[in-house]
């Protein structure tokens, strides 16, 4: 084989064309993936018979009435009644008197989607704590059986959910902390430090020794190198794990649904709960499922080329 | 729950003597919150009403849980297996109580009662057996009735009250076209309706239960099988079910409830419960559904299909009768912090102007003074139909294992009637061969 | 802090470090994964905390591995394992060649298209319940609108044929995206230099693909399956809301079965023997999996 030979125009650069043939196909499959989410925001505001009109309705009078009934619970009453009572209080007040409703109280959903807050970042600031000082550890020493553990942590990442639970089910019964956030945290940082360890390893090997050697010449102990030369170098790294890390914390379902019942829900296992008055209320469920994406979005969108790079970096270590 | 555990040490006696001596005394509760446990569905939000008068009336907080049904017992059972204190009141279903008073989860409230006067014998007989009594027939009380239910029907009375259809419906069946009193009548009626152009929009003849993750079908299929002859056991030898779940009368029910199912029900309602059937016939497009009578109150107040548009009836009959038991009683729970104020719930709760107001806001009384009530069949539509039903409700297993009687059920009828497996005979046969597993796991069959 | 540790030695700072971590895995996954070991031997039923328990040596494990509906779930889940891997990879491959390209606005496309693996299952999979619904559901008109067949003429969640496609929709849907990043990966990995090489042998630009851009990205695919593997043979909460398991059983995944023998019928003993047998199941899959993969690598 001869060796590479420079040429004016590089030859890996596609054509113009090709370009455009790509941009539009790669447009075309986002676009038509985009189309249930859509359909969750646009749900949202519908009213309920809109929701689940036939056939489905593009065109509709957009209305607040799913997040109304998202944040509330009513109860049905007769017109009487209702005539009889002093004048609504807020819009959702309004709404609810519309259908022949009054709002008996707020629903759970705020309660839930601050445990989720709580147990998703609570878990990720652990999972990834620990996950740096392993990865440290497994990368800079000579730890005894070092793959053996290393592939021990991995392979804890395969268990199912559901078959550890069982065992994990009776254990948090005896220690009571079942349906405890500090009990879903440290269950989160259990799944999720697994990963943790990998990814963060992988950036970390990547960083010279050499910085951490010249910091320590000049005076600085293991932990100071550590803490102000590694960190630092590591900060892609670390944000990447961490979305990781917060994204499946924040989604998960199994745990939650088996190990939570009230006082520590989770968002997941409450949202497809959301029924009105029949079925499910299509409208709050959407509006539920939304507000819900919100954060996530955000942290996607916010954070995406520390996510590019952080799977391409984990997925080459790996 | 330790403090309470050294405050009341153990016995269940001692700590409702403790409850009782601090019942009434409202000072003491102040600012206590109890949680109350139950379904999410119309009648929890009359209880939400009904409850501001316990609180008005005691200082005593209340908080609720409700959990849609398809998750209810999952959540719940869940919730009283891993010792949970979420709940200090639970409106339980009926099933559970075997294995609630077997595990301990609720306390036994025989004492509790005595000291209060509460008389089970102010009840109807149907609601404590189903609902409190553990085992079944005998006086030991771990819940008392709330929730009288079982499973009804409503039909579109403007829809079948148009002369066109009336006039059709003669020609074809040679007979008045009215709400069905036997399940070939039915049958008629529904595959009548199916398929019908009605007011500009196709609909469809009936809405029968069809769930699949929790207890929906087996819910739905009960009330063809009670009435054409199946039977849970020999009655004169317990747990002896061949030839009785599987009876020749058994398989023909299940092919009766599976033709329902092809001829006369809308498309896509293959794993609906409660919920899709509501929506299914609030938007207009059935003719009859099967649903819980807790249901019809709300129904009766819907502005697109209640009040003069709908009937009721009770459960179509055959070679015999039956229905469906639903409902529930109010349990407290054991390992509950408050369990003084949440019997003074249960005590508030039993008094027959609290029952009356109860039924009055859209929950269904079990109390005699309620149903006995001479104008209690004109206070509602439904109100004839329930009674009728009471008078003919039979349950499921409510033994300990019935979760693992019940999913046997789900699946081998579900396999059947929905994804078309097997005949009605390999089902109901199979059925009886996972039963048997299940009782002779629990030593109660050889 | 650091200043209290500044005589720490090398091998004390390790342990130091790896400790929280091992203390965790050991008290959260390999102590229950003992327990679960010790539980598959006895009829212990988490619900009964007052029956006796006894010894029933491999009983469990034989009446796990001789129950056909047990067998059944294991087809259910090989089917959907199958499919939504060989559908992710052919589609995610695409893409991640596609957006390689570099056109214009390929960061925000690429963007676009990750959302969907950022959502939750379980609220997702409720949704696309409703997606489905052969009456008011948008999949149905959108499938009729391009096929022309009547919308309320198929149900994707009713049908014992269709259901189980229902489901691989979803997970390929979801998941599409990230074999695609792992994909998109490989292809950077590539250095220009083999490319300008092989254009200077004339090979064409098909040889190219073949030869260079296939073989070189091969290891990060086969990651990519590894991992949607490992979490695929796992499924549960997705499936669980969108069919739970129906109808009969035709979407009934090994995790589901699972939780309703664990969680609803409460055999925990039985259950165990069957958590156990699918992690040993899975770990021994992976395991030689993985020496494929680092043979491929080290080609």
């Amino acid at each position: 084989m001869t060796t590479g030979i420079s040429t004016a125009h590089s030859v890996v650069e596609p054509t113009p064309a090709s370009r455009w043939v790509a941009g539009i196909l790669v447009a075309i499959y986002a676009l038509i993936t985009m189309i249930p989410l859509a359909w969750i925001i646009l749900t949202s505001i519908k009213s309920p018979p809109d929701s689940i009109s036939y056939p489905p309705k593009i065109v509709f009078e957009p209305t607040a009435e799913g997040y109304c009934n998202l944040f509330t619970t009513r109860s049905r009453q007769t017109p009487e009644y209702i005539a009889a009572l002093p004048p609504p209080a807020g819009k959702c007040d309004r709404v609810a008197r519309d259908n022949n409703m009054v709002v008996a109280g707020s629903s759970n959903y705020i309660p839930r989607f601050v445990n989720s807050l709580i147990i998703a970042f609570g878990s990720t600031i652990l999972s990834v704590g620990f996950g740096v000082m392993a990865a440290y550890a497994f990368s800079r020493f000579k730890v005894p059986l070092k793959d053996d553990l290393l592939f021990f942590i991995l392979s804890t990442r395969m268990m199912p959910p559901i078959a550890v639970a069982i065992p994990i089910y009776l254990m948090y019964r005896e220690l009571g902390l079942s349906d405890t956030r500090v009990g879903m945290i440290l269950l989160y940082t259990a799944v999720n430090i697994s990963l943790a360890v990998w990814l963060l390893k992988g950036f970390i090997d990547e960083i010279p020794r050499e910085y951490e050697e010249a910091a320590m010449v000049d005076g600085y102990t293991r932990l100071q190198a550590f803490c102000k030369v590694v960190l630092p170098q590591a900060t892609t790294g670390i944000v990447a794990t961490a979305i990781f890390c917060l994204i499946f914390a924040w989604n998960e379902y199994a745990f939650a649904v088996l190990l939570t019942s009230g006082d520590a829900q989770t968002a997941p296992p409450f949202i497809p709960i959301i029924i009105g008055e029949g079925g499910q209320d299509w409208p709050a469920v959407a509006a539920g499922t939304t507000l819900f994406l919100v954060p996530i979005l955000v942290f996607t969108v916010l954070l995406r080329r520390h996510l590019l790079r952080g799977i391409t970096f984990g997925a080459v270590r790996k | 729950m330790m403090k309470a555990t050294k405050l009341l040490p153990g016995a269940t006696t001692l700590a409702v003597a403790t409850a009782l001596s601090l019942a009434g005394t409202a000072v003491q509760a102040q600012d206590k919150t109890i949680t109350l446990c139950w379904a999410a569905w119309d009648p929890a939000n009359a209880l939400v009403e009904l409850s501001k008068d316990f609180t008005a009336k005691s200082g005593v907080k209340m908080k609720f849980e409700f959990v849609p049904w398809p998750n209810f017992a999952d959540r719940m059972l869940n919730e009283l297996n891993s010792k949970g204190k979420l709940c200090d009141l639970i409106i339980g279903d009926s099933q559970w109580i075997g294995g609630s008073a077997e595990s301990g989860h609720y306390v036994k409230l025989n004492a509790f009662f005595a000291k209060e006067g509460i008389k089970m014998s102010d009840f109807m007989p149907a609601t404590v057996t189903g609902y409190s009594e553990w085992p079944k027939g005998t006086p030991n009380y771990w819940a008392l009735p709330a929730m009288a239910d079982a499973v009804g029907w409503t039909y579109r009375k403007d829809w079948f009250a148009k002369p066109e259809i009336q006039g059709e419906f003669k020609k074809t069946f040679n007979r008045d076209l009215v709400p069905p009193k036997t399940w070939t009548e039915f049958k008629q009626v529904s595959e009548f309706f199916q398929g019908r152009m009605i007011d500009g929009k196709k609909i469809y003849g009936a809405y029968i239960f069809t769930e699949r993750g929790s207890e929906g079908i087996t819910m739905g299929v009960a009330n063809v099988l009670y009435p054409m002859g199946f039977k849970y056991a020999d009655p004169k030898k317990p747990y002896a079910m061949d030839g009785f779940v599987n009876s020749p009368d058994a398989v023909k029910a299940l092919e009766f409830y599976k033709a329902i199912y092809k001829g006369s029900t809308a498309p896509g309602m293959t794993n609906a419960y409660m919920g899709e059937g509501l929506d299914a016939f609030k938007s207009g497009q059935v003719a009859m559904m099967m649903n819980w009578f807790a249901f019809f109150p709300g129904l009766n107040k819907d502005p697109n299909v209640g009040g003069a548009k709908i009937g009721f009836f009770a459960n179509p009959s055959d070679k015999g009768k039956g229905v469906q038991l639903g409902g529930q009683g109010i349990s407290v729970v054991s390992y509950s912090p408050n369990k003084n104020e949440s019997l003074q719930y249960i005590k508030w709760f039993a008094s027959p102007d609290v029952q009356k107001k109860w039924q009055a806001l859209g929950g269904y009384s079990a109390h005699k003074a309620v149903l006995n009530d001479p104008g209690y069949v004109k206070s509602a539509p439904y109100a004839q139909a329930f009674l009728d039903s009471m008078g003919m409700v039979k349950d499921f297993w409510a033994e300990p294992s019935y979760a693992q009687l019940l999913l046997a059920m789900q699946k081998r009828v579900h396999d059947y009637v929905v994804a078309d497996k097997g005949t009605a005979k390999d089902a109901l046969d199979s059925l009886v061969l996972d039963w048997k597993k299940v009782f002779k796991d629990d030593d109660k069959i050889k | 802090m650091a200043g209290a540790l500044r005589g720490l030695s090398d091998r004390t700072i390790a342990w130091l470090f790896i400790g929280p971590t091992m203390l965790i895995l050991l008290v959260i996954n390999i102590f229950p994964l003992i327990w679960t070991i010790k539980l598959s031997f006895t009829n212990y039923r988490a619900n009964r905390p007052n029956a006796a328990v006894s010894d029933v040596g491999i009983d469990n494990y034989v009446s796990v591995l001789t129950d056909p509906d047990i067998w059944l779930a294991m087809q259910a889940t090989a089917h959907f394992l199958f499919w939504t891997i060989a559908l992710q990879m052919v589609i995610g491959f695409t893409l991640a060649w596609l957006i390689d390209r570099k056109f214009r606005g390929h960061g925000f496309w690429t963007t676009l298209i990750l959302i969907p693996m950022m959502l939750s299952p379980a609220v997702v999979g409720n949704f696309w319940a409703f997606l489905y619904q052969p009456q008011v559901g948008l999949f149905n008109y959108a499938v009729a609108w391009l096929s022309g067949v009547p919308p309320s003429s198929f149900e994707m969640l009713g049908s014992v044929t269709l259901a189980p496609w229902a489901i691989i929709i979803v997970d390929t849907w979801m998941w599409t995206p990230y074999v695609m990043l792992i994909c998109l990966a490989g292809l950077r990995s590539i250095p220009d230099y083999i490319y300008e090489a092989a254009e200077v042998d004339r090979a064409s630009r098909w040889r190219q693909f073949w030869s260079i851009t296939l073989p070189m990205v091969l290891p990060f695919i086969m990651l990519a399956v590894l991992f949607r593997g490992i979490e695929n043979f796992k499924m549960f909460d997705m499936v669980n809301l969108l069919t739970s398991g129906g109808p009969g059983s035709a979407t009934e995944l090994a995790s589901i079965t699972l939780k309703r023998e664990a969680f609803e019928k409460w055999r925990t003993g039985y259950s165990s023997a069957f958590a156990i047998i699918l992690f040993v199941a899975m770990f021994g899959m992976a395991n030689i999996y993985v020496k494929a993969l680092n043979y491929v690598k080290s080609r």
